[in-house]
């Protein structure tokens, strides 16, 4: 069983916490994100948040912006976002994590999806614009079929919010780093850290902090007080400038931020 | 329960807060904000004396009999937003939202804007209470309306073209949302229509039902009774909520929305979401919404910029599901003939979203026939879309295109 919470709890025992590695699917090609996901678990990433392309990511940055626009250019199908994570997990034993905006999961049906998911192998969904405020069919839906349920935190959550949104997880809760959207930035904001020990506070046993890490040195900041660091858009920016072997190569570099200190 | 008592966030099976949870917080405090000054009459006082000594309301209405003889002999009635300061009916809310972020103490305020009504009316408030502002169109957008390029650059807005996706208003939404998830603790979001995430789609509405409040009685006064229907375009549906919701619970009101119907809603170029969509959820919302079977929003058609959205109101959703209000497409051409009809014979020239609404209105006037009165709402005036019309009437030097 690929399971979240036990892959972030082992490696918090024998390093300093999880990597967790997002690339979308489709992107450059499907074959190619299927690749390149591979080489991310090869070089040291955890868990995988494989991204679907949507038409309307208002939590996406340029970076993301841009791959995700040309894999739905290039033909993604939701189907595809099934046969990645199943080709991906034949090859890997990493824990993979789709993420996505929440209308194509409304469209496809929310339990079929939560049944495709599971059969394919996913572990589970990120959901970014879905609060646990409106997410009582996908709460039904995991329940029934075990899958993990990642909801966000934000440094603006209040603590009844924080609350909420810990019980509603299961695998982690993704904090997000500072106020922004996606995109690698130079300096991880301090909130973060404020976010995590309220998080912490709260009764959280597992949080990722994600949006603006791009280095080995930002994985090992954030690993001294998180249980995992994200990785989004520099790894899609490594991939989209020097192909399978960058991304993989970046993943390597990073995961040297995982080592004990 | 009385239609008109709904609130937010549900409006039946549609609302929501489907967003970031980083914007939660802004939401939160901006729907405590509306609920405090909604039980504050000096809010009420200060928007309503910006009202009528700023915007120039009561706007009037005006029967149209020349326009009207073309639409099955019924009496054709318009509703004057197009008089409003500004030129359109989105002065009305923006002012209640620009005073709200008074309240909030924020200091920054960004819109969104497709025909560039409701950024010119942003822009415009920014002026008056002294904010910063930035307002997100499509680049599309902005070279159709280039002229309200200018007033916004003008009253000291920075107009940012947004290149990604369609390059019109939906995603001028997905780059406003983006900037405020980012700048949240300094800026205010001054929605345009009565979408998004609650409190927008209730609070958007309250500050637009004045037309209707005020078209109800004035009908009444003119006639002696109410009307037979009401007619307004619908995008987003703000001018559309605006003049129904005072008729909401009259049952002899029929109420009609007309959607952009493109080059025709059997082809894929057009923007009538209630009538071609699906429900889902997009830019904060359950509602109907354009979408191909993955959900993948997609692109709308109109010759109309401010029509130009795959989206609707879940306000306009609800009604639709209710029966309550009809909705139907009107093409392209049907709107550009009514915009040169209402011109030529009554010396109005309303804008091209508004022209929806009256090509409507001759459909409706030769089903209604004689007896029937129908309140049209001239949502804005046309000025901004003069060199679309010159284009498509061939007024320019060098004929008819």
């Amino acid at each position: 069983m690929r399971n979240v919470g036990e892959v972030i709890a082992r490696r918090n025992e024998e390093s300093a916490g999880a990597l967790i590695g997002y690339l979308p699917v489709g992107f450059p090609t499907l074959d190619a994100s299927v690749d390149a996901a591979v080489a991310l678990v090869e070089n040291g990433v955890d868990v995988l948040e494989l991204g679907l392309p949507y038409s309307d990511p208002v939590m996406d940055g340029t970076v993301i912006q841009a791959a995700t626009q040309e894999a739905l250019a290039n033909g993604f199908r939701l189907a595809h976002g099934f046969e990645a994570v199943r080709r991906v997990t034949e090859r890997v034993d990493a824990p993979v994590l789709l993420m996505t905006y929440w209308n194509p999961v409304v469209q496809y049906g929310v339990d079929r999806f939560a049944d495709d998911l599971a059969a394919a192998g996913g572990a589970g969904l990120i959901t970014p614009d879905l609060i646990p405020d409106e997410a009582a069919d996908w709460i039904a839906a995991s329940e029934r079929t075990g899958l993990d349920r990642v909801f966000l935190a934000a440094p603006t959550s209040t603590d009844a919010r924080l609350r909420q949104t810990i019980d509603a997880s299961r695998g982690f809760v993704y904090a997000v780093s500072t106020m922004g959207i996606t995109g690698a930035r130079t300096d991880v904001d301090r909130a973060a850290r404020t976010l995590v020990g309220r998080l912490r506070g709260a009764g959280a046993t597992a949080s990722c902090v994600g949006v603006g890490i791009s280095t080995a040195a930002q994985v090992a900041e954030v690993l001294e007080y998180a249980e995992g660091a994200i990785v989004g858009s520099a790894l899609v920016k490594a991939l989209a400038d020097g192909g399978v072997d960058a991304a993989g190569a970046l993943a390597a570099e990073l995961a040297r931020g995982t080592a004990r200190q | 329960m009385a239609l008109r008592a709904q609130t937010g966030p549900y409006f039946g099976e549609f609302g929501g807060r489907f967003v970031p949870e980083s914007l939660v917080a802004a939401l939160d405090e901006l729907s405590e904000a509306y609920s405090l000054a909604k039980l504050d009459p000096a809010f009420g006082d200060e928007l309503a004396d910006l009202g009528r000594n700023y915007t120039g309301r009561p706007s009037i209405i005006t029967e149209v009999p020349r326009f009207a003889e073309h639409a099955g002999g019924a009496r054709v009635i318009l509703k004057r937003e197009d008089l409003n300061h500004t030129g359109s009916h989105k002065i009305n809310n923006v002012l209640g939202q620009a005073l709200l972020t008074k309240r909030i103490g924020k200091q920054r305020v960004i819109a969104e804007t497709g025909a560039g009504q409701h950024g010119v009316a942003t822009a415009t408030a920014a002026a008056l209470f002294g904010l910063d502002c930035t307002i997100y169109m499509g680049q599309v957008d902005t070279e159709r309306q280039a002229l309200n390029v200018a007033r916004m650059r003008l009253l000291g807005a920075e107009v940012v073209a947004v290149k990604t996706g369609s390059r019109t208003l939906k995603d001028a939404i997905n780059d406003a949302m983006r900037d405020w998830v980012t700048n949240v603790e300094t800026t205010n979001y001054i929605f345009g229509t009565v979408a998004g995430p609650h409190p927008f789609p209730e609070m958007v509405r309250d500050f637009q039902k004045i037309i209707g409040e005020e078209a109800r009685q004035q009908v009444l006064d003119l006639t002696g009774a109410l009307p037979t229907a009401v007619a307004a375009c619908v995008g987003g549906g703000s001018n559309a909520i605006g003049i129904f919701h005072a008729f909401l619970d009259d049952a002899d009101v029929a109420l009609y929305g007309f959607e952009a119907g493109g080059e025709g809603v059997e082809t894929p170029r057009h923007a009538a979401t209630i009538s071609k969509g699906r429900p889902g959820v997009l830019h904060g919302a359950r509602s109907y919404l354009l979408q191909d079977e993955d959900g993948q929003t997609i692109e709308s058609h109109s010759i109309s910029a401010g029509l130009d959205y795959p989206g609707v109101g879940p306000e306009h959703s609800w009604l639709a599901a209710l029966g309550r209000a009809t909705y139907r497409a009107v093409t392209d051409d049907a709107a550009m003939q009514a915009l040169r009809l209402l011109t030529r014979s009554e010396g109005i020239i309303p804008a091209i979203e508004s022209a929806h609404a009256l090509a409507g209105a001759l459909e409706l006037g030769t089903e209604l026939g004689p007896d029937a009165t129908i309140l049209v709402n001239l949502s804005g005036r046309g000025d901004k879309d003069m060199d679309t019309a010159a284009r498509y009437f061939g007024l320019y030097d060098g004929g008819e295109q």
